[in-house]
């Protein structure tokens, strides 16, 4: 049921605005990924490209080994889900689960008994029993999500696409949502595309993931590859906070204001490079070698961690240090920070 | 929490002028419009029965009520189909003269109906530019076996036919204005949703898109069809005014007034508007019922 | 999120309509060329055949015609009739807005359904029901006869019938913008000292002056254009009673059709004039305008 789906070189402009400028993408069958950029980086445009609701400018999309620019919309039996759920208001959760079934063809159409047990089915999957009377208008933001998944269900998809599916929720159906749908996408086995702004939910959900920037793919991988793996400035910057330091490279070590911070370093020409810290992996250490000294200038909560910042000798802007559990430092006390793990990328 | 019992019949409010506003408002709209209305009933009420049951069933007043009633419904279904359709087109496709066509639909609005009336008979008259076109298209059909036949005779003014016309004329703005902004205000995705789904372009738009459109239309509806039903001055010159024929109930009412039968007169007004009031009263419990079912979502 | 600035592009205000929302070329083409010939026929032929007639005798018989006697009291009266219809419905709108849209108070819905009545009353029954009250036979007719007063088929007459049937115009456009802006503004201006005349001259008829306009507007060429209630009222005096559109059917009727079609064109161009102050108005202050698609 599941078709691997193949981007290819896709370009796509609205009026003079690029949206996509050359973006290619393999999907496996039945996996699940996530297209994760900023507003305007063209996620949502891409998402629209796989279903069809949009033509690209140059290049295809193929399920499997079918062009898509030949099959209509019905053809390509698209689940997809919006991101403000596009319910018929004036249909109950019943029929608009079932309106795919009753959209077919009428020698491909179910009969009613059998459409009647597939939106009961459906409903269970989606674990909205008893609710098939009921209007959209008549449902909170989380039922109506599955109402929206269940009827993009019904019609047997061969790609289920999501855009931003939890975008209009609040924080805590958003947290159980991610669950069960991740839950749903082991059981069911969709191949599933879906779009979002928000890394914790990309990294979380997803198989693999894809970060876009202004209309490129800046790097594909699993939530591990990227996040511990950045290929660009950006995907590091995107995927969680880190602090920038100016380094000079020489050898294997990375040295800041002529003093060495971090060594064992691979793959490098030397020059200068820029080097991207998580606040998570700079440590407070006893000892000078490898480490920065500066001043605690700041101390704050956040979330399950303290956080300080640390304002370093010949830097500008403090660091952020995440603060384990060791006793935390007093303000304007000197400190030595340790860089645990940093990427490098080359200088701007 | 304390509940207070008291009854208060208007929430305080800092800002000043409450009183001299509402009374110059109650006011006025008594002395204008309320206390002539009341006086009207009035009238009618003081004609007697007898009197009331002569003037209610009599043919001329049935067959011009019948008339008025009947031609505003046809005229305002005309403007449901074609107000519906020009709005969409309004609102959905892009072609040269486009916002010329949305501001001249206003026109029945702002044109005088006397005006209105003389162009449209001068139009549809039988040596007039449409009308001179129209009397070659006379046709007669008889159902075979049976009594009933059905034609056009190539004439529409001076015909029930030139009544519908001039109501559709005045009445066209009505659907467009109401249905036009519910159409923009759509969201896209449903009726994409519906394609991904597998439906049908035309299944799309009568299950999917129009739904949610109805209550608009049928507010633009009852408002043509009541400006239809009391419409005069675009009619009496294109209807010819034969009693029993093209004689709508407005001008019966100007016609007792003229003879001075005041109380035949304000008999017929008060049935006119009872029944007016209630077809509106109506389709406004049909619509209050659509809303809470649907949501205003 | 520390120090992360992202690079966001500008996304396009708005996404092209896409394929799935757009009927074939075919369909489109035809629901616009019923539109067109709908339009054609109902609209643009009946406005187009008020100048043509009226030009059909040559200028020579057109100016004869809007400058005779009669034609220019007709005139003259129908702007009488209009210059004090439309200041009273215009004060009367703007205390029925400030009441209605600044307060809260038992039995709203009602006032604003009863505001609304007479666009559901038949014009000719907006003149009967004044024939009714102050005609001869009417309920005060006996008492104004003995005092020498003459409302029905005299001025006042035609002007409370077109004060009845224009009624709701001013109240309607300034109702929903009035209250769309709240209370806000005059609440500040209030507790700073304003005096409440200041705040409303102010603050208040400022920011809805716009949509004052097109009520004053939509309602001055009712006025003048108004037909069925002024001619049950009228009793259409040559010279005397007679609005313009009562001019328009009597020279009709007495088959002096270019000389109809000639008074008739005057008000066609007001109707003219009023469309595309409206127009403009809808282009650049549509926003202001909350109500400008409801007539």
């Amino acid at each position: 049921m599941s078709v691997a789906v193949t981007i290819e070189a896709i370009e796509k402009r609205f009026e003079n605005f690029p949206a996509l400028r050359g973006v290619s993408l393999d999907i496996q069958p039945g996996e699940l990924v996530a297209l994760l950029g900023p507003s305007g980086s063209g996620k949502t445009t891409l998402l629209r490209l796989i279903a069809g609701l949009e033509e690209a400018d140059r290049g295809r999309v193929l399920f499997g080994e079918t062009d898509t620019r030949d099959l209509s919309l019905r053809e390509r039996r698209i689940g997809f889900v919006f991101q403000q759920y596009a319910l018929f208001k004036t249909m109950n959760v019943a029929d608009n689960i079932a309106f795919g079934l009753r959209s077919r063809p009428r020698d491909a159409r179910p009969d009613a008994a059998e459409i009647r047990k597939r939106v009961k089915d459906l409903l269970e999957l989606v674990q909205l029993p008893g609710l098939d009377k009921r209007y959209p208008s008549q449902l909170s933001g989380g039922q109506r999500q599955r109402v929206a998944l269940a009827r993009a269900l019904a019609i047997e998809p061969r790609v289920l696409l999501l855009d931003e599916p939890f975008g209009a929720l609040d924080a805590k159906v958003r947290k159980d949502l991610r669950a069960w749908l991740r839950e749903l996408h082991g059981r069911t086995g969709h191949t599933t595309v879906f779009v979002t702004h928000d890394q914790e939910e990309a990294l979380e959900l997803a198989d693999r993931v894809a970060i876009l920037n202004d209309g490129r793919i800046e790097q594909v991988g699993s939530a591990d590859d990227v996040y511990d793996h950045p290929a660009t400035p950006f995907v590091c910057e995107f995927l969680g906070e880190v602090n920038k330091l100016p380094v000079k490279v020489v050898g294997s070590q990375a040295f800041f204001d002529n003093r060495p911070v971090l060594g064992g370093l691979t793959q490098n020409q030397g020059g200068a490079a820029a080097l991207y810290v998580r606040p998570q992996h700079l440590r407070i250490v006893d000892e000078t070698p490898l480490a920065l000294p500066g001043t605690v200038e700041h101390l704050r909560r956040n979330g399950p961690l303290r956080r300080a910042e640390v304002a370093i000798d010949g830097l500008k802007k403090r660091l952020d240090v995440d603060l384990a559990s060791q006793v935390a430092p007093a303000i304007g006390e000197r400190v030595k920070l340790r860089i645990t793990h940093g990427n490098l990328f080359a200088a701007a | 929490m304390t509940v207070t019992a008291s009854f208060r019949w208007r929430e305080p409010s800092i800002l000043p002028g409450f009183g001299l506003a509402l009374g110059v408002t109650v006011t006025a709209l008594s002395l204008i419009v309320l206390i002539p209305l009341t006086g009207l009933f009035a009238k009618a009420a003081g004609a007697g029965p007898a009197d009331i049951w002569a003037v209610a069933t009599s043919p001329r007043t049935l067959a011009a009520l019948r008339l008025s009633f009947a031609g505003a419904l046809v005229a305002a279904l005309v403007n449901t189909v074609f107000g519906l359709i020009l709005a969409w087109v309004l609102v959905r496709y892009e072609f040269p003269g486009r916002r010329l066509i949305d501001a001249a639909v206003d026109l029945p609005f702002a044109l005088p109906t006397a005006v209105a009336g003389i162009s449209l008979a001068a139009i549809y008259a039988p040596n007039g530019w449409v009308g001179s076109w129209l009397a070659p298209l006379a046709f007669r059909v008889t159902i075979p076996f049976t009594d009933i036949a059905f034609g056009f005779d190539g004439k529409v003014a001076y015909t029930p036919l030139g009544v519908m016309v001039a109501l559709i004329f005045i009445g066209l703005p009505f659907v467009v204005r109401t249905v036009q902004p519910v159409l923009e205000e759509l969201q896209g995705d449903v009726e994409e949703a519906a394609a991904l789904l597998g439906a049908s372009r035309l299944r799309t738009v009568f299950c999917v898109v129009l739904p949610p459109v109805l209550p608009a239309l049928l507010t633009g509806f009852v408002l043509a069809f009541a400006r239809a039903v009391g419409e005069y001055g675009s009619v009496i010159f294109i209807a010819g005014n034969i009693p029993m024929v093209s004689e709508i109930a407005p001008l019966l009412i100007v016609i007792r007034l003229e003879q001075f039968d005041y109380a035949g007169a304000a008999v017929m007004a008060a049935m006119m508007l009872l029944i007016s009031f209630a077809l509106i009263l109506a389709v406004n419990l049909v619509q209050a019922k659509a809303r809470r079912r649907y949501g205003d979502v | 999120m520390s120090d992360a600035t992202l690079p966001t592009a500008a996304a396009p205000a708005r996404r092209e309509t896409g394929r799935a929302r757009r009927e074939s070329r075919r369909v489109q083409f035809v629901l616009i060329a019923v539109s067109l010939a709908f339009l054609l026929f109902f609209l643009l032929l009946p406005l187009a055949t008020v100048f043509v007639e009226a030009a059909a005798r040559g200028w020579e018989a057109y100016r004869a015609a809007i400058t005779e006697p009669d034609a220019l009291a007709a005139v003259r009266l129908t702007l009488l009739v209009a210059a004090i219809a439309v200041p009273f419905n215009t004060i009367v709108g703007i205390a029925a807005a400030w009441a209605i849209a600044k307060f809260e108070f038992r039995g709203k819905n009602l006032l604003i359904s009863l505001i609304d009545l007479p666009f559901s009353v038949s014009p000719v029954i907006a003149g009967l029901v004044f024939v009714l009250l102050f005609g001869a036979q009417g309920y005060f007719g006996s008492w104004l006869q003995a005092h020498g007063v003459k409302i029905v088929f005299a001025l006042p007459g035609l002007i409370l019938a077109t004060v009845f049937v224009t009624f709701p115009f001013v109240a309607r456009e300034l109702i929903p913008h009035m209250q769309s802006l709240g209370s806000a503004d005059e609440e500040a201006a209030l507790t700073l000292g304003a005096s409440p005349w200041r705040t409303f001259l102010t603050v208040t008829l400022p920011n809805v002056k716009w949509s004052l306009f097109y009520g004053i507007l939509l309602c001055n060429a009712r006025a003048m254009g108004e037909f069925g209630a002024v001619a049950v009222v009228s009793g259409k005096i040559r010279g005397e009673t007679n609005t313009m559109p009562l001019h328009v059917e009597i020279l009709y009727n007495e088959y002096m059709g270019p000389a109809a079609f000639a008074v008739a064109s005057l008000l066609a161009g007001l109707a003219l004039v009023t469309l595309v102050l409206k127009t403009l108005l809808e282009w650049h202050y549509g926003d202001a305008i909350a109500a400008s698609r409801r007539h």
